[in-house]
């Protein structure tokens, strides 16, 4: 490596995603209009990824942006109307002085917390969140998604004009309140969808996806860090962290889904498992269990057995127990099923899926049918159940592996 | 989001004559008619895609065995009104605002203005991957993994 007094490309994104939210917060503050400052922050992020890895980073980038933005936003304004752009721009030129306000953490979170407004969908919040917060462009998250660009512009505007017309403005819930209470579920159900994403954009293989997964552990450290009493929001980093700990191993060279017992384990992330466990160890000592904890729970004990056989089913099948007195939800009962089948026998899986036809996806159900009665000994009712679970998947990796396990036991006999 | 595959053929609905007979108004409401659908949809964020297909007098069969030559001919191909004559493709919340979008393309007007009722294949787009972390952690964790094979 030679210094060339050029930027390297990835720390300056990682300060641009840093700083997106903060500058946004500032502008959304002084112009009360977070629609129009979020269009203002987008085009300063993609001015900045152009110039800055040319011409090196400015003095103070926070400053840089802010002026950029705020130079937007002024022209946008006074297009529209001329009165209100000189307070704005009064305003605006306070703001993005350099003796101006420092960082301010708590706008990070304000801007969440608006993106992540109940009104959206949540796949409209997900889309906002990731271009408002996370910094991306509409050009990237598009391509996580695999939709057009201009689709996806349209989701974002749409996405801004609803908060508007639903009246959300833009400041925190007062800590400790019902409101902040509701709106912190709806953040951290937001940023779980956003690390659920991942698996999908690993899909297209050729598209220079964003990693949504590693964009979902900073939001949710964020949180943490600002909220650390939160249980919950603790419960949801350490899941993320003790799931993703065993991406190096889950997918083969062409790309193809490896299952657990089947993952080399010596390339799971010990030091992510190491700091999800002391996260959630943490978190389950207030007292006050959630449903993140508890699906951390469940990772944590997969992520410390040495092997696959060595795995502890009974205590996942007393944590899935548990988790499905809270939430009442048959997919929960569905894995508790596969567990109680590992811990006590086929015949203890089997019992615990009557009553969830048409309550879970049908391949998935058809699935574990299978396998149980596979375990069982009736090959003829696991190749039945294995074939309608590969007519009715609704992905590739898997009604390959679902067809290929009917075609094995068909030949082989199980 | 899922994203749905919908199917327009040359099935008629109820129209009893071809588009070339109509009169050019009710030919002209035809066209605005889709013109507005895909302007929604576009504003909406759903519409991923869409095409418009050319019939069977510009289209061609290939075969090869791997050896010789491909063999290229102009058919034989299935019943006219079996041919996909276009197709969007929507990325939406659910099953049930698919079928919503497919109902609005099958009620494009026709003669006299009357929905035409042309039936809409809808069929769900498969994925490269389970479609998120959960699902395919419960998958690999379960029945895609718990035994190995």
């Amino acid at each position: 490596m030679t210094s060339t007094g050029v930027a390297d490309a990835a720390p300056i994104e990682d300060l641009l995603r840093e700083l997106a939210p903060q500058v946004l917060g500032v502008l959304a503050r002084q112009s009360g209009d977070f629609d129009a400052a979020e269009d203002a922050v987008q085009e300063a992020l993609i001015a900045a990824a152009d110039h800055w890895p040319r011409d090196g980073l400015p003095e103070s980038p926070r400053a840089w942006l802010l002026r950029t933005a705020g130079r937007r936003l002024i022209d946008q304004h006074r297009s529209e109307q001329a009165r209100s752009s000189r307070e704005l721009q009064t305003g605006l030129e306070a703001a993005t002085s350099p003796a101006a306000t420092p960082p301010d953490e708590d706008d990070t979170l304000t801007v969440l917390f608006l993106c992540c407004h109940p009104s959206l969908t949540p796949a409209s919040a997900i889309a906002l969140t990731l271009r408002a917060v996370g910094g991306l462009t509409t050009a990237q998250i598009a391509s996580a998604f695999l939709v057009p660009e201009a689709t996806m512009a349209q989701r974002i505007s749409r996405a801004k004009r609803t908060i508007r017309d639903a009246g959300a403005t833009f400041r925190m819930p007062a800590a400790g309140t019902p409101e902040h209470e509701a709106a912190l579920r709806n953040v951290l159900h937001v940023l779980y969808l956003v690390f659920n994403e991942g698996y999908v954009s690993s899909g297209g293989s050729e598209l220079d996806a964003p990693e949504l997964a590693d964009e979902a552990i900073r939001l949710a450290r964020l949180v943490h860090g600002q909220l650390p009493e939160d249980a919950e929001a603790a419960g949801l980093l350490a899941l993320m962290l003790l799931i993703d700990a065993r991406r190096p191993a889950r997918v083969d060279a062409s790309g193809d889904p490896i299952p657990l017992a089947d993952q080399d384990r010596s390339r799971w992330d010990r030091a992510r498992i190491a700091e999800g466990v002391t996260i959630l160890d943490a978190a389950i000592a207030t007292g006050r269990v959630g449903e993140y904890q508890f699906q951390a729970a469940i990772a944590a004990i997969h992520d410390r057995a040495p092997t696959a056989a060595e795995t502890d089913w009974s205590q996942i099948a007393a944590l899935y127990e548990m988790l499905e007195r809270i939430t009442g939800s048959p997919v929960v009962r569905l894995n508790r099923a596969v567990a109680a089948g590992m811990a006590d026998g086929p015949a203890a899986g089997l019992a615990l899926l009557d009553g969830l036809d048409g309550t879970v996806a049908a391949h998935r159900l058809e699935a574990v049918r299978a396998h149980l009665l596979e375990m069982a000994g009736d090959v003829d009712g696991a190749v039945r159940h294995y074939q309608a679970a590969a007519r009715l998947t609704t992905n590739l990796p898997e009604q390959r592996y679902l067809a290929m396990r009917a075609a094995r036991l068909r030949v082989e006999g199980g | 989001m899922t994203k749905y595959f919908l199917i327009v053929d040359f099935q008629p609905g109820i129209a009893e004559t071809p588009m070339e007979e109509w009169q050019p108004d009710e030919i002209e409401a035809h066209l605005d008619y889709y013109r507005r659908l895909n302007r929604e949809l576009v504003a909406s964020g759903e519409l991923v895609q869409q095409e418009v297909l050319t019939g069977p007098d510009l289209a061609k069969v290939v075969t090869f065995d791997g050896v010789t030559a491909p063999v290229v001919t102009d058919g034989p191909f299935q019943e006219f009104k079996e041919w996909i004559a276009g197709y969007q493709i929507v990325d939406v919340d659910s099953e049930e605002r698919a079928i919503e979008i497919a109902a609005q393309y099958s009620a494009v007007p026709g003669p006299g203005g009357a929905p035409i009722q042309q039936p809409i294949t809808v069929r769900r787009v498969m994925e490269f991957a389970p479609r998120s972390t959960p699902e395919m952690e419960d998958w690999l964790e379960t029945a895609g993994g718990a035994r190995r094979a």
